[in-house]
């Protein structure tokens, strides 16, 4: 526990001072790999957390960033009061969308998430109802404004970005350690078992859908604030796998794990971007080696811990019930 | 009043009838065993009564309600907890969290309220600790309570599963062949669990394929052979009834193949 503690306060110190040794190319690297750390921490409570596999997260992600892109350059909604909406349209989408396919299992859904990521792009390209511009995109974008202070720099979105990451972390560390991360789990294990305990899957399924979509729409509209700009092709299938295999590779259901993932999925082919041709093809070795002889990921999930000695005197002095 | 009516009940796979016009009552706390060969609708028979299947013809009547059609999560709600023939637990999870899965239900808390952690939700989850350890204690299970479920003997994971069952808070406890796999110690503790679990007023339905665990504690049995019931009643009269002995338990011819009780 104190040597888990140590090195959280260690990599706290170290994001926090990074920006200042760094020039503004890899600061800027550094807030892709947050970005992609949020986006990941949320796709992480269904992939890892609820087992549902998903590989169309790049889609929520898009639905967060035009909602916050159309709806800034329409009517001048600041970006950042925007960011709950963002979350909110993807989320609504996506419980939406999952309803009808959600009972489907592993494989079968993984295809349907696959269709849904590319009905998205497709349509977004069409310039879908007229508002979001075709395959050119939509651009002016307004920088986000906090407490009077305009965020332009790479170091101020560095900020912007790690502290949102920050706080999911909080957020979620929670949520994993509560009746409704365990749930998650349960129906992960074992389907028929949990709903024989009394725990409605179906819903958990959904509910978690919504909960994943939204935090990575408001990942979308922080995109959106620090792009300017935003196109279909930023929401590829490309993307969604990039996601997806930052988790299972940093570590399905382990929160220090996705973020190491996002590290090394969207950190290192910058740092090797001299080998140009031949990282990918290392990459890819990597990968598969990792999968075989690591196969819960780098960081896997730690099992949740319990206060059991103080539960155990209150039962000691209540009696049970 | 009968706690569990299973009334009339058909189940068809296909051109399969599994579950034939079957009808039976349950009395409140109570021990009825339901036996048969294998194949004769046993498990059938749990899985429509905990909704897993839809009865294709007939009702389900839990305290004189229907639960016909119901989702398995609200009969469960509703106080028929089961175990499972072929073991079920989550085997990645830790003992306690396994048997926090029966808590599940009588916990309120969701998703905002975990990122909050307000004071109710601490209350309510230190209150579903205690009632899992609780569990875990009463089928003897209070060791190493942290460890994955996978790491339990064969008999103590079937213990696991009582306790989470019981976590439930059930009324009616539905138990799939409990002493499989189990050696006569194990099947020992587990016949005295289960006087122990009646005396709390829980009515409990067991398949067993040991006849002299069912012999010894159940009050009432129910015979399935070929998907249809073909007796009912207190061990003594099942133990004399030639339709049973015939069809379970074999005819003169083979005797070797019946187990002796």
């Amino acid at each position: 526990m104190n040597r888990r503690r140590i090195t959280f306060a260690v990599v706290f110190v170290v994001l926090a001072v990074i920006p200042f040794f760094l020039n503004a190319y890899w600061v800027d690297v550094l807030n892709s790999v947050g970005l992609y750390a949020i986006l990941g921490l949320s796709l992480n409570l269904i992939v890892g957390h609820a087992g549902l596999f998903n590989l169309g997260h790049a889609a929520f992600f898009a639905v967060g960033a035009y909602t916050a892109a159309i709806l800034n350059t329409s009517f001048g909604i600041p970006i950042l009061w925007l960011l709950p909406l963002s979350g909110l349209a993807a989320g609504l989408f996506a419980v939406l969308i999952a309803r009808p396919v959600i009972h489907l299992r592993g494989d079968y859904l993984c295809i349907v998430t696959i269709g849904l990521g590319e009905i998205v792009r497709i349509a977004l390209i069409n310039d879908v109802f007229g508002i979001t511009g075709g395959a050119n995109g939509i651009f002016g974008i307004a920088r986000p404004v906090l407490f009077g202070f305009t965020i332009r720099s790479p170091q101020a979105f560095y900020y912007l970005i790690w502290s949102f990451a920050a706080l999911t972390v909080f957020l979620f560390h929670r949520l994993e350690h509560s009746r409704f991360g365990r749930a998650l789990n349960y129906l992960r294990e074992d389907e028929t078992a949990a709903e024989g305990s009394g725990i409605d899957t179906g819903s958990y399924k959904l509910v978690i859908f919504g909960i994943g979509a939204f935090w990575a729409g408001m990942a979308g509209d922080i995109y959106a604030a620090k792009m300017t700009i935003i196109a279909p092709e930023s929401f590829s299938f490309w993307e969604s796998v990039l996601i997806f295999t930052l988790v299972i590779l940093g570590g399905a259901g382990s929160i220090p794990g996705v973020i190491l993932g996002a590290f090394l999925i969207v950190g290192l082919p910058e740092i090797f971007r001299d080998f140009a041709n031949a990282r990918m093809l290392v990459f890819g070795a990597a990968m598969m080696a990792m999968m075989i002889f690591r196969p819960e990921g780098i960081l896997p999930a730690k099992p949740r811990a319990y206060r059991l000695a103080d539960v155990r005197n209150l039962v000691a002095k209540e009696g049970t019930k | 009043m009968s706690i569990l009516a299973v009334m009339d009940v058909t189940k068809t796979f296909g051109g399969l009838v599994a579950v034939n016009g079957v009808s039976f009552n349950l009395e409140e706390g109570t021990i009825t065993g339901l036996i048969g060969p294998n194949g004769a609708g046993k498990t059938t028979v749990f899985n429509l009564i905990t909704g897993n299947y839809r009865p294709g013809n007939g009702d389900i009547l839990f305290n004189g309600k229907s639960v016909v059609g119901l989702p398995t999560h609200r009969i469960a709600g509703l106080g028929i907890a089961r175990t499972f023939q072929t073991i079920r637990l989550f085997q990645n999870l830790s003992i306690l969290e396994n048997v926090l899965a029966g808590c599940h239900g009588r916990m309120r808390s969701g998703p905002v309220g975990a990122m909050l952690r307000t004071r109710a939700v601490m209350q309510e989850e230190r209150d579903g600790l205690a009632r899992a350890l609780a569990e875990l204690d009463f089928v003897g299970l209070h060791q190493h309570v942290e460890q994955p479920a996978r790491n339990l003997s064969h008999g103590n994971q079937r213990l696991l599963e009582v306790a989470r069952a019981l976590a439930v808070g059930p009324r009616l406890l539905i138990l799939d062949e409990p002493a499989g796999g189990m050696n006569e110690d194990e099947t020992a503790r587990l016949m005295g669990l289960i006087s122990e679990i009646r005396k709390k007023g829980i009515a409990i339905l067991l398949i067993e394929h040991d006849m002299r665990v069912v012999m010894k504690i159940c009050e009432m049995i129910v015979v399935l052979d070929n998907g249809k019931k073909i007796a009912e009643g207190s061990p003594e009269e099942i133990k004399k009834n030639p339709m049973v002995i015939e069809a379970y338990l074999g005819t003169e011819e083979d005797q070797t193949d019946a187990p002796s009780y």
